[in-house]
């Protein structure tokens, strides 16, 4: 298949996984299922990552600005804007695609080569719908989240990383923070993140839905998501930024 | 009725079902026998639309197959149940929780009811205290039998079984063959199996179709296939010399 033909058949997939689900119990089931699986337990690691980005952004600042000239609450101010328009959501999200991307791709794999989708399927249930449907719904509401999360803990690594390497001082980082508020870049944070969880939660479940054969397959196809998924991310990362803020 | 008109089914080069007819009647049961890759297993999920036949039709009660919409695609398949070789049970979810699915998905019943429905599938596939097991905890002879429990948890119209009893001891594979038997007499249904084995076509074959190389090679009943000269059948029937004595016997019968 050459890469028309993969789009088209990804697109045809959304087609069918943007159905009324079949009864709403079992799909707020699965919902909140998803939401510990790619949501909760996601957590943890984008606040670890989102921590020392944040400090290592706020350190590598400081060294590039020695010019006596720039004040030295231009740290604070550029650690924030850089975490929040690009670390928080563009970062965290690749981070996400390899973690999330693999898991759903292994897991719906599994089903595949299985014949538990095969299954639901001769049930009279709508697989892609059953299965993808509360993935998405999770992942578009709950990065959101995360991230917001990661932004403030980005801001705090790099306040940590100054009071711990007396770099820059905390005074000049926390004014310098509070430096010029834009309520649209957040949003524009946001966005991105939610077109991104989009991506996410759809790119490794195509991968997964749709593979032929057995476990190295599986594995195979978990590999190709992530790296998929992070390509895709990255390049819509480029037009939303020019799109957006352009 | 389900008809089955000359259809045909190729993995890329390979041409696996070469134009297969049958017609399957309500209350009957229809074993589907022939060797291993013959092409039993690709031919009953052309059936059900899990593979795609390149040729032919498939007609339920006189409606084709090829010209019904998803949705009603998805509506025949509610009353449909399939046993699948591998059993394909939700791994991820309890014996419960696997037959009870079809019941929660497509029912209004309460969880007691559906309790009751699950318990009373689950007794008679002979599985009882297992309810709060997963699929890996169990052997392959209980994931079979839960595989049957969630089949016929919903009352379907048409059964199908793809080696219900392989990898059963010879009492719990009867104790299969005649729950099939007999839910195919009392809900009057259309029950499809796929088999090996030649216990199941002796007492519940009231016909079998033979397969041989993607293609019919016999059609009859249990009371046939030992008259027949059909030289496939006789190979495959007699490779065992357990059923070479039993054909003398039958013979000397009458
Ligand atoms: N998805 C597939 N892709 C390619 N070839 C397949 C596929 N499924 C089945 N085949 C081929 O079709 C042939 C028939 O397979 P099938 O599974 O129907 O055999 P079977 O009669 O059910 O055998 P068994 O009794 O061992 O289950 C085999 O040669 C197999 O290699
Ligand atoms: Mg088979």
């Amino acid at each position: 298949m050459n890469y028309i033909e993969h789009i088209g058949k990804y697109f045809a997939m959304l087609g069918q996984v943007f159905k009324r689900p079949q009864k709403g119990k079992i799909f707020k089931e699965a919902l909140f299922r998803e939401l510990d699986d790619l949501g909760n337990k996601s957590l943890g690691i984008a606040a670890f990552i989102a921590f020392f980005v944040g400090g290592v952004v706020a350190i590598q600042t400081a060294l590039n600005v020695d010019n006596p000239l720039i004040p030295k609450y231009l740290i604070g101010f550029a650690t924030k804007r850089s975490i929040i328009l690009e670390f928080a959501p563009t970062f965290v999200s690749i981070i996400l695609a390899g973690k999330v991307g693999s898991f759903i791709t292994s897991s719906i794999g599994t089903m595949r080569v299985t014949e538990q989708i095969d299954a639901l399927e001769v049930m009279g249930i709508n697989s892609l719908n059953h299965l993808v449907l509360p993935k998405i719904i999770a992942a578009v509401f709950f990065y959101p989240f995360i991230i917001s999360i990661a932004m403030f803990l980005g801001i705090f690594g790099g306040y940590v990383a100054g009071s711990l390497t007396g770099l820059f001082s905390t005074v000049d980082y926390i004014y310098g923070i509070q430096l010029e508020f834009n309520s649209f870049f957040v949003a524009y944070a946001i966005i991105k993140t939610m077109v991104f969880a989009f991506v996410i939660a759809t790119v490794p479940s195509y991968h997964g839905y749709y593979v032929k054969g057995g476990s190295l397959e599986v594995g195979r196809a978990s590999t190709q998501a992530v790296v998929w998924t992070s390509v895709i991310i990255i390049l819509l990362n480029y037009f939303l930024t020019q799109m957006l803020l352009g | 009725m389900i008809e089955v008109k000359d259809i045909h089914k190729s993995f890329g080069e390979a041409h696996i079902l070469k134009g297969i007819s049958a017609t399957f009647e309500k209350g009957k049961t229809s074993l589907i026998i022939g060797q291993s890759g013959s092409g039993k297993t690709v031919f009953i999920k052309s059936m059900l639309g899990l593979h795609i036949p390149e040729e032919g039709d498939i007609c339920y009660d006189g409606i084709n197959y090829n010209d019904m919409s998803t949705d009603a695609r998805r509506d025949l398949r509610k009353e449909i149940g399939m046993v699948f070789q591998g059993s394909a049970l939700f791994d991820s979810s309890t014996v419960e929780e696997n037959v009870m699915f079809p019941l929660k998905m497509f029912t209004m019943q309460t969880k007691a009811e559906m309790l009751e429905r699950v318990n009373f599938v689950l007794n008679r596939v002979d599985l009882n205290n297992a309810n709060g097991k997963y699929p890996a905890e169990l052997s392959g002879g209980m994931q079979k039998r839960v595989a049957i429990a969630r089949a016929i948890v919903m009352n379907p119209k048409y059964l199908f079984c793809d080696e219900p009893n392989s990898g059963l001891d010879p009492r719990t594979a009867i104790l299969i063959d005649n729950l099939i038997q007999e839910i195919t007499d009392e809900y009057n249904i259309i029950t499809i199996i796929n088999t090996h084995d030649m216990n199941s076509v002796m007492e519940i074959g009231e016909k079998i179709i033979f397969l041989e190389n993607g293609l019919k090679a016999w059609e009859g009943t249990n009371k046939d296939i030992f008259k027949t000269d059909n030289k496939a059948v006789t190979s495959f029937v007699y490779s065992s010399n357990l059923f070479k004595k039993v054909r003398q016997a039958y013979l000397m019968e009458g």
